[in-house]
């Protein structure tokens, strides 16, 4: 019969209609604003780069070695170093981003710096709603927009997060280590030298050795790659 | 008005396209709702025939392969999501292929197969929505576009849960993939894999014996075989013609030897049978998911060798192709031993199968090149580049 295909296919969308009203999974669209699928936890959209401890200027994972600059495929990151030297979690002196900037016109998600960077420190935001009215400065995120605390990267990946800072604590017990043999074995190179002189207190030098308070969350070891 | 006021006139002041004066010419594009992007068609008309019909295109060129030339080889894996920006891991896919072959590196067996199940994944999300798209281009305003995209949404939402975003997946990596699937995603992936067919039921029973629908593709647009394998076609619109090539089963790449399934053929070579191919391409494909999503090992995802930085393939040259959703995709790459390649070259399946659409087009009317174009399912961001 002429029609019959054209019915068929009304009987498929008669029964989609109905079903809306009866199936909830049938109803697939939600109201953004107001109502939000949650985001995936794998998501990413535009990095920011993870501090430990509380005060973002000091706990600043990158040490400015400027790989992610030289991989990022749209070159949206602009890095310049700083003069001076922090000391990083170990006590170790490195020199830190005096400006780290990220275009976010420019950026396009693909994560390539977050693979590349061998010290944790720059990850994948799922921050999404980055739109602003201020095309000038607005779109260029500097540093302190861009640092978040660890516990923000805990908070939406967690999964990853925990993997990350699994492996950094596993490198800051071999710093540690190393610097704990280091460190006995110049005392016992110090206690020998006084032995053999006879003299003086034998105060150990511990010039490397880090004499830091435990600071909480994860380290790097600021070594190089 | 005279015939030489309705004359098409191109940059240097000459004619458009050489014509007779009885004829009229229009311009249909490059804005063109239809032409799935920026893509414009000279066309000459006798009435509503088309007596003649001028792709014109590169609107959207965005120099990919310079880009490729100057980006290092890992910096160009994100470009080639934004090639046919549909199916993006399948572009990783043949870019990741070729430089392995140019590196001489292996790919875990775990990455093989999660390589198969994502990119037999975007076939089934690309083929719904191109038959989607061919619909709404035939005038079946929402409807079958809409049913497809919602099946296409759990696919994409499995893509954004393993790789972390929807469409610009980024995902493999020159030996192997990225991240891992974890166990509960490979679930979900069975569970969409199961609940696909029904779909597929539904969007059959809705459109596939519509009188309308068979009145307007069957003998329209067709392609004579011989045309189609002078020309270069591949993909489902060669298969429409009746020419059984696979790069699946020509190949054998990765490893699809392993896998059970059907190659769908057409006989007519109209736009009813590229229709169907894709449906029929749909099912099989998702007859590899299930077998892919049942047997795959456990294991590392990465050769534990691949460097991500510093990669420098030794001098030489490879050509890496699949078999894309549209048709074959191939990277031909040469290096010189540096951290770039010398040349990089794009062989985009869509870009060749619009060289016959005049061939296809002629002697029909002009609402037929908007079907005709349709199924032959272009992506702008592939044919441009």
């Amino acid at each position: 019969m002429l029609g019959e295909g054209i019915l068929k296919g009304l009987a498929e969308t008669a029964k989609n209609f109905a079903g809306s009203y009866v199936s909830k999974e049938r109803l697939t669209t939600v109201q953004y604003p107001e109502e939000r699928i949650p985001t995936a936890e794998a998501a990413r959209v535009f990095p920011f780069l993870v501090y430990d401890g509380t005060d973002w200027e000091a706990g600043l994972r990158c040490v400015a070695c400027q790989i992610c600059e030289k991989e990022c495929p749209p070159k949206c990151i602009y890095i310049e170093k700083s003069k001076d030297k922090k000391p990083d979690y170990v006590g170790k002196l490195q020199i830190f981003p005096a400006r780290f900037d990220i275009d976010v016109s420019v950026c396009m998600s693909c994560q390539i710096c977050v693979e590349v960077c061998p010290f944790e420190a720059i990850k994948m935001d799922t921050e999404f709603e980055l739109a602003t009215d201020d095309r000038f400065e607005g779109l260029l995120r500097h540093r302190n927009q861009l640092a978040k605390s660890n516990e923000y990267y805990h908070k939406i990946h967690p999964t990853e997060a925990a993997e990350v800072d699994a492996r950094l604590a596993e490198e800051k017990a071999k710093v540690e280590a190393k610097a704990k043999a280091a460190a006995e074995a110049a005392a016992a190179k110090a206690a020998a030298e006084a032995a053999a002189k006879s003299a003086a207190p034998a105060d150990a030098p511990q010039a490397t050795a880090p004499a830091k308070p435990a600071e909480p969350a994860p380290k790097t070891t600021g070594g190089g790659e | 008005m005279s015939a030489s006021e309705t004359r098409l006139v191109g940059r240097d002041g000459a004619p458009v396209m050489d014509v007779d004066g009885d004829l009229l010419e229009v311009s249909m594009g490059p804005h063109h709702p239809s032409t799935h992007g920026v893509f414009r068609m000279d066309l000459a008309l006798d009435g509503e025939k088309i007596v003649k019909l001028k792709p014109v295109f590169g609107y959207l060129h965005r120099n990919h392969e310079k880009l490729g030339e100057e980006h290092s080889y890992l910096a160009s894996m994100p470009y080639t999501d934004r090639l046919d920006y549909i199916c993006s891991l399948t572009n990783n896919w043949a870019y990741a292929l070729a430089v392995e072959k140019l590196a001489g590196q292996e790919v875990p067996e775990r990455a093989e197969y999660l390589r198969v199940i994502l990119g037999e994944l975007t076939r089934v999300q690309n083929h719904i929505l191109s038959v989607g798209f061919l619909l709404q281009d035939m005038g079946a305003s929402g409807t079958p576009l809409m049913y497809g995209f919602r099946e296409r949404e759990k696919i994409l939402d499995l893509f954004e849960s393993l790789t972390g975003s929807r469409m610009m997946c980024n995902y493999m990596r020159f030996g192997g993939c990225r991240v891992d699937a974890s166990p509960a995603w490979l679930d979900g992936a069975r569970a969409v894999v199961a609940a696909l067919p029904a779909a597929v039921d539904e969007l059959e029973a809705l459109v596939c014996t519509n009188e309308i629908l068979m009145a307007r593709t069957q003998g329209v647009g067709v392609l004579p075989a011989e045309l189609a394998i002078n020309a270069g076609i591949s993909g489902p619109v060669l298969r429409a013609s009746g020419v059984n090539y696979d790069v699946r089963k020509v190949d054998h790449y990765g490893i699809y030897d392993r896998f059970d399934f059907k190659v769908p053929l057409g006989d007519h070579g109209d736009v009813y049978d590229r229709f169907m191919i894709r449906l029929l391409e749909l099912r099989q494909s998702l007859r590899i998911l299930e077998q892919a999503l049942k047997d795959i090992p456990g294991g590392p995802v990465m050769d534990p060798k691949a460097k991500l930085r510093n990669f420098r393939p030794k001098a030489g040259e490879a050509y890496g192709r699949i078999e894309a959703p549209k048709g074959e995709l191939g990277f031909y790459l040469i290096s010189d031993g540096g951290p770039n390649p010398y040349r990089y070259r794009v062989r985009p399946p869509t870009l060749v199968n619009l060289t016959v659409l005049e061939d296809m087009c002629l002697g029909h009317n002009v609402a037929d090149v908007v079907l005709i174009l349709g199924s032959i399912d272009i992506v702008l961001g592939e044919v441009d580049r």
